[in-house]
């Protein structure tokens, strides 16, 4: 009996093989994009997890030492804390208001005609196209009053000080959420576009005929559960941005930012990575950022299985 | 005019007055610095400030040729470094996107499924994440300080590879790849002359990721010789001056920004067709 399993599970694994190499045009064909993405993409992920359980400044080698970065990050480290939660609350809110305001937007500008929606199209789409396009608001917030908000508001006469919009901690956080959702009209937005414009027309009629009676039971219950797929791809694209903001905060509000009122994960991780060297406690600190990302993909993909319903 | 359902004209109305003040806000930043652009230095310290110069002139633009031409490396050569990461990375990145993307969307072999859901599970990993073993990476290459360091990294992005795979499933016919094959055409061919060219939406995508993402290297832990610097990097220099520099940093802005607007605006249609192939299953 146990002699035959062994047989057919070698025989089994003998089949795969031949398969493979039956189908070796088909793995050739595939092998330069898949050295370079396992090379850049997923040797780093395994090296990461791997270091994070070690001590590693580069010029030594590793030095196996448990549990104890990621002690050091929960327990003893409050810059890495306050990190967390920087990034928690910019990506809590930048994440699904960027996301809703760009399905809102895509949805309102299929309303219009091909002109008017690919011009505006574009407005919206530039500053996630240009990388470093956000350094203009820094021209916005330039805390004199020649600073483009500081001079409406006080040539309305609703405040009389300049405002230091990029220094006081009571107004950065604000601050960098209304830019960070400057340049939420990314990818996903794209996407939600192309998903509106594909629903079929003939669903909207037949959904008329079935009571559906206005824009938003039509919104709920036709367009959004025809495009679930771009529903989901554009929530992983917000969710790898929201996670990601790191260099738009140091370009706008310097690094660090006063009082690390904006420092986030990135920031940490750039910090102990490409300053202090100490490649195990940034190792543990990207670990982190990776279960955080998997862990809410896994919910959002459980939301969005509800919509409309 | 027939009446379209479910819209009442309010509604309509509303919509509209929302749509038309959020966009007036997304483009008020856009506006601003093409405006600062052109504006004279007098013009640039006024209260209250406005958006559109009174007297436009091209001084900043030419203050930053003056600046380019002054620097210790010859500004060509940084215009050369970008040029030359661009276009090489955007051509590595089509074909080794498109050649993988065409043996997962068409071809049957084992493990295939398995690869793509890889894929599709790091497209939520930001580069920022991986960039330290990144290091490690490119420095037991050799590769630090050298162009290949920004380059091949591009030829395996996730995205790309992802969008390109969507597109071809939906629009490359199976009869016409099979037909080929059985006609004698090699794997090469068909990628070549058979699909390829029913994906043109796909590749300009690609063209557009990939400009978007290495046309604004600008510094990296990756390059520390000065003459292999990027146009970004040193129009980043000049920015970083800071006030006496504004009219020319916004100068340096509206270049930057032209190259990837102006591709963008050609190939809109073609990518938001690819766009519509983007949808992940759950």
């Amino acid at each position: 009996m146990k002699q035959k399993e062994k047989l057919s599970g070698k025989s089994k694994a003998k089949t795969l093989l031949k398969d493979i190499v039956r189908h070796r045009n088909n793995y050739l064909f595939m092998a330069p994009f898949l050295i370079v993405f396992f090379t850049f993409t997923i040797l780093p992920v395994i090296m990461s997890m791997g270091l994070s359980f070690s001590y590693f400044n580069v010029l030594e080698a590793p030095k196996f030492i448990g549990l104890r970065n990621y002690y050091k990050l929960f327990l003893n480290d409050p810059l890495f804390l306050k990190a967390l939660s920087n990034t928690v609350i910019l990506a809590v809110i930048t994440g699904p208001v960027g996301y809703m305001l760009s399905l809102f937007m895509a949805w309102v500008l299929n309303e219009f005609s091909p002109k008017v929606r690919t011009f505006l199209t574009i407005i919206f789409y530039t500053p996630a196209l240009c990388g470093g396009t956000f350094v203009i608001w820094s021209l916005i917030y330039s805390g004199d009053q020649y600073g483009l908000l500081n001079g409406i508001l006080m040539s309305l006469n609703l405040i009389y000080e300049p405002i230091q919009w990029m220094t006081d901690t009571a107004y950065m956080m604000p601050a960098a959420i209304i830019v960070i959702l400057w340049t939420s009209f990314g990818t996903g937005f794209l996407s939600f576009i192309a998903g509106i414009q594909g629903v079929d027309k003939t669903m909207y009629e037949a959904g008329a005929l079935d009571g559906v009676k206005n824009r938003w039971q039509e919104l709920w219950y036709i367009t959004l559960p025809s495009m679930k797929p771009q529903l989901m791809f554009g929530a992983v694209m917000s969710i790898t941005g929201a996670f990601g903001i790191g260099d738009l905060i140091s370009g706008i509000f310097g690094f660090p930012s006063v009082g690390y009122e904006l420092y986030t994960l990135v920031h940490e991780l750039q910090d102990y990575g490409n300053t202090r060297f100490d490649m195990g406690y940034a190792s543990a600190i990207a670990t982190v950022l990776f279960v955080i990302m998997v862990l809410l993909n896994k919910i959002i993909q459980k939301l969005l299985a509800k919509v409309g319903q | 005019m027939k009446k379209k359902i479910n819209r009442s004209r309010t509604g309509t109305i509303v919509l509209f007055l929302a749509i038309a003040v959020f966009a007036a806000v997304m483009a008020l930043p856009l506006i601003l610095v093409v405006g600062n652009s052109f504006k004279p230095i007098n013009e640039l310290w006024e209260f209250p400030p406005r958006l559109v110069p009174r007297e436009p002139t091209l001084k900043n633009y030419s203050d930053m040729f003056t600046i380019m031409s002054g620097s210790l490396v010859p500004f060509t050569r940084y215009i050369f470094n970008t040029v030359l990461i661009t276009v090489v990375g955007t051509l590595g990145n089509i074909i080794f996107s498109s050649m993988c993307a065409f043996q997962l969307a068409k071809m049957k072999f084992p493990g295939r499924d398995r690869i793509f859901s890889i894929i599709v599970l790091t497209l939520m990993f930001n580069t920022t994440v991986t960039a330290i073993p990144n290091y490690l990476i490119m420095s037991k290459l050799h590769w630090i300080d050298t162009y290949w360091a920004l380059i091949v990294p591009t030829f395996g992005s996730s995205l790309g590879l992802y969008l390109m795979k969507q597109f071809m499933e939906q629009n490359v016919p199976d009869a016409l790849v099979e037909a080929a094959r059985i006609d004698g055409a090699s794997m090469w061919q068909t990628f070549w002359q058979i699909v390829m060219p029913c994906v043109k939406p796909g590749w300009l995508t690609l063209i557009l990721l990939s400009v978007q993402s290495l046309w604004n290297v600008g510094s990296t832990t990756f390059i520390f010789s000065d003459n292999l610097k990027t146009l970004a990097y040193a129009l980043g220099q000049i920015t970083s001056a800071g006030v006496a520099r504004a009219g020319v940093g916004a100068a340096v802005t509206v270049v930057m920004m032209s190259v990837p607007v102006i591709i963008f605006i050609f190939s809109q249609s073609n990518i938001i067709e690819t766009m519509s192939t983007s949808g992940m299953k759950e």
